[in-house]
């Protein structure tokens, strides 16, 4: 598949430091899904799906300053939808997003409440001022916030929320955020014996996006984030590298 | 699973079955390696490796045609100094695990392979389509490919494949280049050159403008440069371009291949491996013939 056009249709200013961008076609995708997002001239990223015709972008390098700073009109390559998303199970479930690791969750809500399945949403950012869909989660269920400087909900990370939480009486957990912030929860539902019922999605550096090449690849399992995730159960990311090295656009391994 | 029928030895290395894992693909990591050792594969090459860290080209890196795989990765690679670990890794999957290495000169290659001791055997890329500096860089000047051959023929202990650009007027010169340097197989063919453009803008789609098309669309061209290697050559032609089924395989081997390489394909079928043994077994069995009967069996029925 090449890519597609995408005309911008919209941008919101989500944060300070985060877009999102609507653009004018919908990719048939389920929740956790990502697009390859090709900015002409510049680079190809992927990018998770965080509406049916949007995507949702912190502005950390050139690529996202790029597509930051584009307006209506504008327009994109679209590769995808790619990769696993979510399984869409369990009857009373929490979503633990993190930064703008908010952004495949925010579809999964929005199918699971079309489910009518109770949700719990624990929400973190560094500040208040950065979290990321705090209203439109909100409709989805009971939600609560972490921010690391107290600026608003709980002040500290968001294990510490979950803490308060009888985390047995779930059966599903849906993750996505900053690389510690995910191993410190697998590690708190492991100590709890819940791993089995989680779903992470993970980030890794994506070269062709379509599980050939093997930049993504996870060890010690060798699975493909990009084709064979990027969402993966929480037993089989508990032996794995989460949150002690990933690999750079070369291939070497770099320490967290 | 192991089957005798299927079991060759090539170059020197025993292998359970003659299907390989083709270099560039899944083969960045050990543990990525050893899965498509558990996946059914005779034996795996790796990414290729350089003397120094490579970014490879910007995204897009590669995108599939409805014809084949386009790609330009640019040779993206941490060095052999930081791969040797990965294939420490990759040979706890109890296979041959070929490394394939790129290089601008002699003297890069043999450092490169006096730096991954591991290594069962070398596949020297002379033949990447999509890079300044290296692969069909040098692998279209005979007198270079037999030189560097020669080189890590002389540096290594182990076997010397040489990978095979078909980007040339004509391929057996350089399979006959490789073969005087002292290779020890020849393995036809890499890509051939491609470009995409995109229609709504007007701008090549990969990152690097153009790059190396594989895929289905090029088996009969590998076919024919397998024919003509064949032929011409008195060592083993390892094939590959394109084959994603048992026939393909046999098609090849009786072009003249002895072992076939695999790469494409996995894309949306990670049991290729294992499908095409299984096939090509039942193949073999119900016709009551042995591998050797069908490798190069096209030269022997025209010239009968």
């Amino acid at each position: 598949m090449i890519p597609v056009n995408a005309i911008i249709k919209e941008v919101i200013k989500e944060t300070p430091t985060i877009s999102t961008l609507k653009f004018d076609i919908k990719p048939d995708a389920i929740p956790g899904q990502f697009v390859m997002v090709w900015i002409r001239g510049v680079d190809e990223i992927p990018m998770a799906l965080s509406h049916p015709n949007g995507i949702t972008v912190q502005n950390v390098g050139d690529a996202s300053e790029t597509l930051s700073n584009m307006e209506p009109g504008d327009s994109i390559g679209l590769r995808g939808p790619f990769g696993n998303g979510f399984e869409l199970s369990g009857q009373r479930i929490m979503i633990i997003a993190g930064g703008v690791g908010a952004a495949p969750l925010l579809p999964l809500a929005h199918q699971l409440r079309l489910k009518g399945t109770k949700i719990s949403i624990l929400l973190g950012a560094k500040t208040s001022k950065e979290l990321l869909f705090e209203e439109q989660f909100s409709r989805s269920g009971e939600i609560n916030v972490a921010t690391d400087d107290g600026s608003k909900g709980y002040h500290g990370v968001i294990t510490g929320l979950m803490d308060t939480y009888d985390l047995n009486s779930f059966d599903m957990f849906y993750v996505c955020g900053p690389e510690m912030m995910m191993r410190a929860v697998l590690d708190m539902l492991h100590t709890n014996s819940l791993e089995s019922i989680s779903q992470f999605s993970l980030h890794r550096y994506f070269k062709c996006g379509i599980g050939v090449c093997g930049s993504c690849t996870i060890d010690p399992s060798g699975l493909r984030v990009c084709k064979d995730g990027p969402v993966f159960c929480g037993n089989i990311l508990l032996n794995s590298e989460l949150g002690k090295y990933h690999r750079d656009v070369t291939g070497k391994k770099i320490m967290f | 699973m192991t089957y005798p029928e299927l079991s060759i030895e090539l170059t020197g290395l025993e292998m359970n079955n003659p299907t390989i894992l083709a270099a560039g693909i899944l083969g960045t990591t050990g543990a990525s390696l050893k899965r498509i050792a558990s996946a059914g594969a005779g034996a795996v090459v790796t990414k290729s490796i350089g003397a120094i860290p490579e970014q490879g080209h910007p995204n897009p890196s590669l995108v599939a045609l409805e014809c084949g795989l386009l790609n330009a990765m640019g040779l993206p690679n941490p060095s052999y100094k930081e791969f040797n670990d990965e294939l420490m890794t990759a040979k706890e999957g109890d296979i041959p695990v070929i490394v394939s290495i790129f290089g601008s000169c002699c003297e890069e290659f043999c450092e490169i392979i006096e730096g991954l001791e591991g290594a069962d055997a070398f596949e020297l890329n002379l033949s990447c389509p999509h890079s300044q500096q290296y692969g069909a860089a040098v692998g279209t000047d005979p007198v270079l490919v037999e030189k560097i051959t020669r080189a890590a023929k002389t540096t290594a202990s182990v076997p010397i494949w040489v990978k095979l650009t078909p980007n040339v007027t004509d391929i057996v010169t350089i399979g006959e280049a490789a073969s005087r340097g002292g290779a020890d197989a020849v393995v036809a063919i890499n890509t051939i050159r491609g470009m995409a453009i995109d229609i709504y803008s007007g701008y090549p789609i990969l990152g690097n403008l153009y790059g190396g098309l594989s895929g289905a669309a090029i088996r009969p061209v590998a076919v024919k440069c397998i024919h003509d290697l064949y032929r011409a050559l008195d060592i083993p032609v390892i094939g590959v371009g394109g084959v994603s089924r048992w026939q393909d395989a046999v098609e090849m081997m009786m072009a003249g291949a002895s072992a076939v390489q695999i790469g494409s394909a996995i894309y949306d079928n990670f049991t290729v491996f294992s499908e095409i043994n299984e096939a090509f077994l039942t193949y073999l069995i119900s016709r009551d013939l042995i591998i050797d009967d069908i490798i190069g069996l096209a030269h022997r029925r025209v010239e009968q």
